[in-house]
């Protein structure tokens, strides 16, 4: 479905899109948002599925398994130690909007 | 036919829904108001495809379809509940190695999904085999590497493992794996003790180049492994025809390679130097310049100094995250900003173990956003600061990086606490810091040592402060 060039250029468009996009961030934010882009990478998770997915040995149902506990932990553990810390933030905003 | 080719379709729309959710989380990241709705919105377009994923596979024709699905569902159930409750549980102050330890994660998964496909021996492009194997190089050593900069965070691993002929061992490792790659990649399907000995290789390499680099380096490097989790994931990506992950990974891999560059830069030094020139390795020989002694203060004088000041700055670093000391700070801050002294927190972008670290534990502790400046807006004002309160921060104020040139640390911006008119240094004992290096700071004449952990020390000064009137 992807051809190689098509995906050369998703490739080229995501790497500026990247470069562009976190450029902008603040450096009080680098902490949370090295964890965000560590949650996004967590989208990994539906490749180990698939590759599970279609396991017909057990040593690749194994390795599969592997992934795809890797890939969930990646996830949800990026997720919650995201949103923690950028739940502070909010917090720390608001009692500056008090005072 | 047609339902197979539109359930396809549906898939594809949802991957696409999730790259886009994804950017735009990035987006709204990069403002501290919009950035809880920007993990957000990322989160939606992670459990859409994770969602859409599971019940396509749901409905494959492979007759092991029943099992593999329950396995699938039984991994993500235990990793992510593993990793929700450690997520939640653990301290602010240990995010750094959470966060190498997830990201590590992500690398051994992109790293199986290779394995998964070069032993299935099912993959025939030789393109496909090449990147594939080039994911699961990369994504092993970020697994093993993340998992070593964990170690090392969570203090598992205390010394820097360095020893003659590292740099010939590393190398040869790298180049074995590099053989090892070309070898999987002709081999096509036969070679699966190639295959195997490949990831052993690539998960040693991600060890063994981890293992020499000292602990004040590992923000540097966690990043790194990051924006290379990212890239192993585009890559599989493409092996899968999966464009989430490409876009996604990319996505990634580009913003963690600009962030990498922005941390090397803080610390003066290019990414090369951080990843192989064994930081600290000889600094108690090069820098053994500093001469003097240190000068103790009893916290009740230190107290009233402060009390009696018109500016204090603070400068938090990694011992104040240690001591878990940020609201005791806060408190001591407002009780000095009642009295009418002007207090600012000044912070140094790699203070701590990652940068934004003592700002994420300052925001915990609810201090607002004005009251903290960073390296260049508040380097001016240290002059006329009549006090500088240096609390668990060590080598981010050491003057040996503007004026000793045989300082390891020599050229690294610093925080020029030395330009105020008294120092006070929070500090648990007279020894050197994390990097192992002397600092000029503590044996100037208006410097005053407050030995003691940050936490306690702190409180005395509250009670100090509150007794002075």
């Amino acid at each position: 479905m992807i051809d190689g060039v098509i995906a050369l250029y998703i490739f080229m468009l995501a790497a500026f899109t990247g470069y562009e996009v976190i450029s902008r961030v603040p450096v009080i934010l680098h902490t949370p948002l090295m964890s965000g882009s560590n949650f996004i990478h967590g989208i990994v998770l539906v490749g180990a599925m698939v590759a599970l997915a279609t396991a017909d040995s057990t040593l690749v149902r194994v390795i599969g398994v592997i992934g795809v506990f890797l890939a969930a932990g990646n996830a949800v553990g990026g997720y919650v130690a995201t949103e923690r810390m950028l739940q502070m933030f909010v917090a720390a905003g608001k009692k500056k909007g008090k005072t | 036919m047609d339902y197979a080719h539109s359930a396809q379709e549906l898939v594809q729309l949802s991957y696409l829904a999730a790259a886009f959710l994804f950017i735009v989380g990035l987006k709204r990241m990069s403002s501290p108001l919009t950035a809880v709705s920007g993990i957000r919105w990322a989160g939606v377009g992670m459990v859409l495809a994770t969602i859409v994923t599971l019940l396509y596979v749901g409905l494959g024709d492979n007759p092991n379809v029943r099992l593999n699905v329950a396995l699938i569902v039984g991994a993500i159930a235990a990793g992510g509940v593993l990793a929700w409750v450690s997520g939640k549980r653990v301290a602010m102050t240990d995010m750094p190695q959470m966060i190498a330890l997830y990201n590590g994660m992500g690398g051994g998964a992109a790293a199986a999904i290779a394995a998964v496909e070069l032993y299935g021996g099912t993959e025939t492009s030789t393109t496909h085999l090449v990147i594939a194997t080039v994911g699961g190089f990369i994504g092993s050593v970020s697994f093993s590497g993340s998992l070593i900069a964990f170690a090392k965070l969570q203090g598992l691993i205390t010394k820097s493992v360095r020893f003659g002929g590292q740099k010939f061992l590393n190398l040869s490792v790298l180049l074995a794996t590099v053989v090892l790659g070309f070898l999987v990649v002709s081999g096509a399907g036969g070679g699966s003790a190639a295959v195997s000995l490949f990831f052993v290789f690539a998960l040693l390499l991600g060890i063994a180049m981890t293992l020499p680099i000292g602990g004040a380096d590992m923000p540097v490097v966690i990043s790194l492994y990051n924006a290379l989790t990212g890239l192993a994931v585009g890559f599989e990506g493409f092996v899968l025809d999966n464009a989430a992950m490409i876009i996604a990974g990319t996505v990634v891999g580009a913003a963690g390679t600009l962030l990498t560059q922005l941390m090397a830069k803080a610390m003066n030094r290019s990414l090369g130097n951080v990843l192989f020139a064994n930081f600290g390795e000889s600094s108690g020989a090069a820098a053994g310049g500093v001469t003097g002694s240190q000068k103790a203060i009893e916290a009740s004088d230190a107290g009233v100094m402060m009390a009696y000041s018109q500016k204090v700055i603070i400068v938090p670093g990694y011992g104040l995250a240690v001591a878990q000391a940020q609201h005791k700070v806060w408190e001591l801050a407002q009780l000095l900003i009642d009295k009418g002294v002007m207090v600012r927190f000044a912070i140094h972008p790699v203070a701590g173990r990652m940068p934004g670290h003592m700002n994420v534990l300052l925001a915990e502790a609810g201090v607002p956003y004005e009251l903290i400046s960073d390296l260049d807006e508040i380097n001016a004002e240290f002059e006329t600061a009549d006090v500088a309160l240096i609390i668990g921060a060590n080598d981010v104020v050491n003057p040996d990086a503007r004026a000793n040139k045989s300082s390891p640390i020599f050229g690294m911006p610093i925080l020029n606490a030395d330009k105020a008119k008294n120092v006070i240094v929070i500090k648990r004992g007279q020894g050197q810091g994390f990097s192992g290096i002397d600092n000029a700071l503590f044996v100037l004449d208006q410097t005053r040592m407050l030995y003691g952990d940050a936490q306690a020390a702190v409180s005395q000064l509250i009670q100090a402060v509150k007794a002075a009137g």
